[in-house]
């Protein structure tokens, strides 16, 4: 018997918002649905395709994963803190 | 030490954290609200952070100055909410046994703060408009 495979629930990442990010999307934070599993480009291409006037934004944004900077190829874990993190200029 | 705070800092108490018997050398860097911006005319700022990254990436800069240079003591403080002309939006204070790690560890500290601590600021222009400061990050990214 081939094995069964499971369907793959969308995973619903809650995104943290700052800044200008936070200011055009009105609150400070956003749930974005990926299929699982999924990675920060991933979350990225979910939040544009979800925000189109955000895009622009985006693109000049990084993410933080448990707090730390993650590059698109980074694992998303339902048990850690996303964040979308704009250029920062604090100082 | 790491702090950020919502109420105006005191430079009298930050270099008092820093001050030390063992330290030779005490520098104290402090930012502050400009008004002029090339032709253009500043009212007032408003800082916002990511607080527990925020605070997690300072303490990782306070380690990494001191396992850089013999510092006796280092301290940080940002602060947060709306500044006015002139006041003070973060201190970075550090005290060595000679200068030159002191001078070295000050500029460094402000450097990388201003790199990869996300606090982010919104000028708010004489004329009413306001815009959320901040380049594209260094790596990859072109501005």
């Amino acid at each position: 018997m081939p094995p069964q495979r499971l369907p793959t629930l969308p995973l619903t990442i809650r995104v943290k918002l700052f800044a200008a990010m936070r200011q055009r999307l009105g609150r400070d934070e956003v749930d974005v649905e990926v299929p699982a599993p999924a990675d920060v480009g991933a979350l990225r291409a979910a939040l544009a395709a979800q925000f189109p006037h955000l895009s622009d934004l985006l693109s000049h944004s990084l993410f933080a994963v448990g707090m730390e900077y993650a590059a698109d190829s980074t694992r998303l874990e339902p048990n850690l803190d996303v964040a979308c993190i704009p250029p920062v200029s604090g100082g | 030490m790491i702090e950020l705070v919502q109420i105006p800092i005191d430079p009298a108490a930050v270099l008092a954290r820093v001050q030390s018997l063992a330290a030779g050398a005490v520098v104290l860097f402090l930012g502050t609200t400009r008004e002029i911006t090339g032709s253009r005319r500043t009212a007032s700022l408003d800082y916002e952070c990511y607080p527990e990254m925020a605070r997690a990436k300072l303490a990782e800069l306070e380690a990494a100055a001191r396992g850089q240079w013999p510092l006796v003591e280092c301290c940080l403080v940002h602060r947060l909410g709306r500044l006015e002309l002139g006041e003070i939006s973060v201190a970075i204070a550090v005290s060595a046994p000679h200068r030159r790690e002191a001078f070295a560890a000050s500029e460094w500290l402000i450097d990388e703060l201003k790199k990869v601590v996300p606090i982010w600021k919104q000028e708010n222009w004489a004329d009413g408009s306001s815009e959320w400061k901040g380049r594209p990050p260094d790596h990859g990214a072109k501005a």
